[in-house]
């Protein structure tokens, strides 16, 4: 089995998705001919042309509504938002469009082609505009799906998924991942689950949700809970919209302690509505309230990034903490 | 190519002056050096019945409004001939993405009585199943997007929808409709340099009537209105009579022949105006003259029209009076209609959120149904959508 990188492994499922069918059409800034600011898409526009392929516009309001359009008549669009911190410009597009086409229509049209590709997060000293993670704002979406790969085998597996999926979906690619993150990826077509959590490790003290790039770094801190003799059970999210609550609550029922951790800022993330959740569904059977291990609420910052980060050290505070309560 | 020049030497735009294309004079006659387009008898007649449908619908449909039927209406009122027209020009198959008052174009179509009113007032039939408000009408079947109150959204999307057409190589494009309002907003900008850069069989049909709501066009642009605008595109424009039915036609006919021979976007700018309130919330004697909208009342496009068909011998005041008279009690007999069928079904709420409801949504629409059971009297659709007795319902309310 090869070894990929996340990108090659976005590649190789691009390239799958456009073989298979003709009506996957990938556009977006730079994506043309040079493949993208991170070479996502290198080599496609060779390999299916200027129609299938192409560069456009500095626009996302464009990009989406140009996809949105394009998913309605019957295409299968990819477009890519160069970094999640412009989606802004598309965000009409997205949450009033997007989400509703299918809805509002009843049902006479929609927009389950488009697949909208974006790399989010921080760890790369983007600063303020190259590392926010705005998850939140479009899991606060009906109508659309959100889904976060954590390795290049996840990633090409989930993204072949989206684009196959009858929904719209926006996918949220860790760019620190990109290349950081390698491992065996089949060659062949397969899809992973979307609506499906993961269970990467199993434990019985404590459980800790996560998503992407947070996942690595939940894994630190296991290490770290482990030696000091606490066994925990981790869960990958995958997809945060719909998010599967009942992988998460059955750990819950039985370790009786949940960290969730992400980078976005704390108040209003998507570790609230988890811990919301849970607390529902578990009340009786929990050991010690329910820990969020997030980035501060302030915009992401430059030269204080290590400091601002949910690091494997403050998850592993939040573990000790959890179990010490 | 790139003139040099050697000293500062500002433009403004103001070096160029777009003409408007017209045929018919407001007599109903031809100018003396325009030509009317190629129009059979029986087309010119279509155009001219779907024109005077939708005046009349409109005027019953807002009356009804007053008298509390309707919650919310949108009258097209003075702008037929820019909106029938044009749709006029395409093939049946193309698509129009409109913004919300263009249902001339889908009652040239064929879209009956019964599926207005259906949709006017959110019954069981509605295709878009009781969920948006009031001329949000969409159809499939007659290529016609479902409306999105957003303004401009559609206008990025027609330029992808037209892509799409372009890659089926099938010979049909995409017409949007928008007001001169809904231009400035980014979605319009980005729809133009997109379809310009990319050769999209796209025209985009802007209808300027002069207001956006009570924002009178001169305080929404400082340009002469929005026709220029395509210069920055290097895209072909027209600017038309918005009220001359056969300019219309005959401009959308030819930018139809740019789009779809030449997979080339065009804009039309329609000057018209629009006679009514924006809609049955607004109030227009707060912000225009009366004798400005007596001005455009003598303008009026389907008179205009009326008076070229009688010109013709195509259409007389017998048929005219008779069409008038069938087609208000057809609207009356088809609201009736509408008015009594009963409203979606309780699980319409949560279908088609997704392609398949979730296991989280249909959760929490089991506990909402638990819910109306305890309060059935609460929630008369509700209870009434709900395999509940009938007589539970009548005693249970009966008690209280």
């Amino acid at each position: 089995m090869p070894t990929m990188n996340m990108l090659q492994a976005i590649n190789n499922a691009l390239d799958i998705a456009m073989a298979e069918d003709e009506k996957v059409v990938c556009f977006g800034e730079d994506v043309g001919i040079f493949g993208g600011v991170f070479r996502a898409t290198s080599h496609l526009q060779e390999k299916y042309g200027k129609a299938r392929c192409f560069n456009t516009p500095l626009v996302e309001q464009g990009i989406i509504g140009f996809a949105n359009g394009l998913a309605a008549q019957g295409g299968v669009p990819v477009a890519e938002i160069q970094f999640a911190d412009y989606i802004f410009p598309a965000f009409d597009q997205i949450v009033n469009e997007t989400a509703k086409f299918r809805y509002r229509s009843g049902d006479l049209f929609n927009v389950g082609g488009l697949t909208i590709r974006t790399p989010y997060g921080g760890g790369i000293n983007g600063g303020l505009y190259h590392s926010q993670s705005p998850e939140a704002y479009f899991v606060h979406t009906p109508g659309l799906k959100v889904v976060v790969p954590r390795n290049p085998y996840q990633a090409k597996g989930l993204l072949l998924a989206a684009i196959r999926d009858p929904d719209p979906v926006i996918f949220f690619e860790p760019k620190r991942l990109y290349r950081a993150s390698t491992g065996e990826v089949p060659e062949e077509d397969y899809q992973l689950p979307i609506g499906e959590a993961e269970i990467t490790k199993e434990g019985t003290d404590v459980t800790l949700v996560g998503w992407g790039a947070q996942m690595e770094v939940i894994d630190k801190a296991v290490a770290l809970a482990e030696e000091a003799g606490i066994a925990c059970e981790v869960i990958d999210l995958r997809s945060l919209l719909p998010w599967d609550a009942d992988t998460v609550a059955e750990s819950v029922l039985k370790t009786g302690r949940l960290v969730i951790t992400h980078e976005a800022p704390l108040t209003g993330g998507f570790a609230g509505e988890i811990a919301t959740t849970i607390q529902e569904r578990c009340f009786l059977y929990l050991e010690s309230p329910i820990a969020r291990v997030t980035g501060l609420d302030t915009p992401f910052p430059l030269t204080l990034e290590k400091e601002y980060f949910p690091d494997h050290l403050k998850i592993f505070e939040a573990i000790q903490h959890s179990v010490n309560f | 190519m790139t003139q040099t020049i050697y000293a500062p030497d500002f433009m403004t735009g103001d070096e160029f002056s777009i003409p408007t294309f017209r045929v018919l004079n407001p007599e109903g006659e031809l100018h003396d050096e325009a030509q009317a387009p190629e129009l059979t008898r029986d087309h010119a007649r279509r155009i001219y019945h779907a024109m005077l449908s939708t005046r009349i619908m409109d005027e019953r449909m807002m009356a009804a409004q007053r008298q509390g039927r309707l919650s919310f209406y949108m009258q097209c009122t003075g702008e037929e001939a820019s909106v029938v027209g044009a749709t006029a020009a395409l093939d049946d198959a193309d698509m129009i993405m409109a913004q919300y008052r263009e249902q001339g174009a889908l009652m040239y179509r064929g879209f009956s009585f019964d599926e207005f009113m259906n949709q006017l007032f959110g019954n069981e039939l509605d295709y878009g199943k009781g969920r948006q408000m009031p001329v949000h009408y969409g159809s499939r079947k007659l290529h016609y997007m479902t409306i999105s109150s957003p303004l401009a959204t559609q206008i990025p999307q027609a330029t992808g929808y037209a892509y799409g057409q372009k890659l089926a190589k099938e010979g049909h494009c995409t017409l949007t409709f928008f007001g001169e309002g809904a231009a400035s907003e980014g979605d319009f900008h980005a729809a133009l340099n997109m379809a310009s850069v990319h050769q999209v069989p796209v025209i985009f049909f802007c209808r300027n009537n002069g207001y956006a709501i009570s924002t009178p066009a001169n305080e929404q642009f400082a340009a002469d209105g929005i026709a220029p605008r395509a210069f920055g595109y290097r895209m072909h424009v027209i600017r038309v009579d918005g009220n001359d039915v056969l300019a219309v036609y005959e401009a959308t006919h030819q930018a139809r022949k740019i789009a779809v021979e030449k997979n080339q976007p065009v804009l039309i700018e329609a000057m018209t105006y629009r006679l009514a309130a924006h809609s049955s919330s607004d109030d227009p004697s707060g912000y225009r003259a009366k004798s400005e909208e007596e001005t455009w009342r003598l303008k009026d496009p389907i008179l205009r029209m009326q008076k070229w068909l009688n010109h013709k011998e195509w259409w007389s005041d017998d048929e005219e009076t008779e069409t008038q008279e069938r087609l208000r009690r057809e609207v009356l007999e088809t609201m009736k209609r509408a008015e009594k069928r009963p409203s979606p079904a309780l699980d319409t709420l949560i279908s088609d959120v997704y392609a398949d409801v979730t296991p989280a949504l249909q959760h929490q629409f089991d506990a909402l149904k638990q819910h109306i059971r305890r309060y059935p009297e609460a929630y008369p659709r509700g209870a009434k959508s709900l395999d509940l007795d009938v007589r539970d319902v009548a005693n249970h309310a009966g008690g209280e």
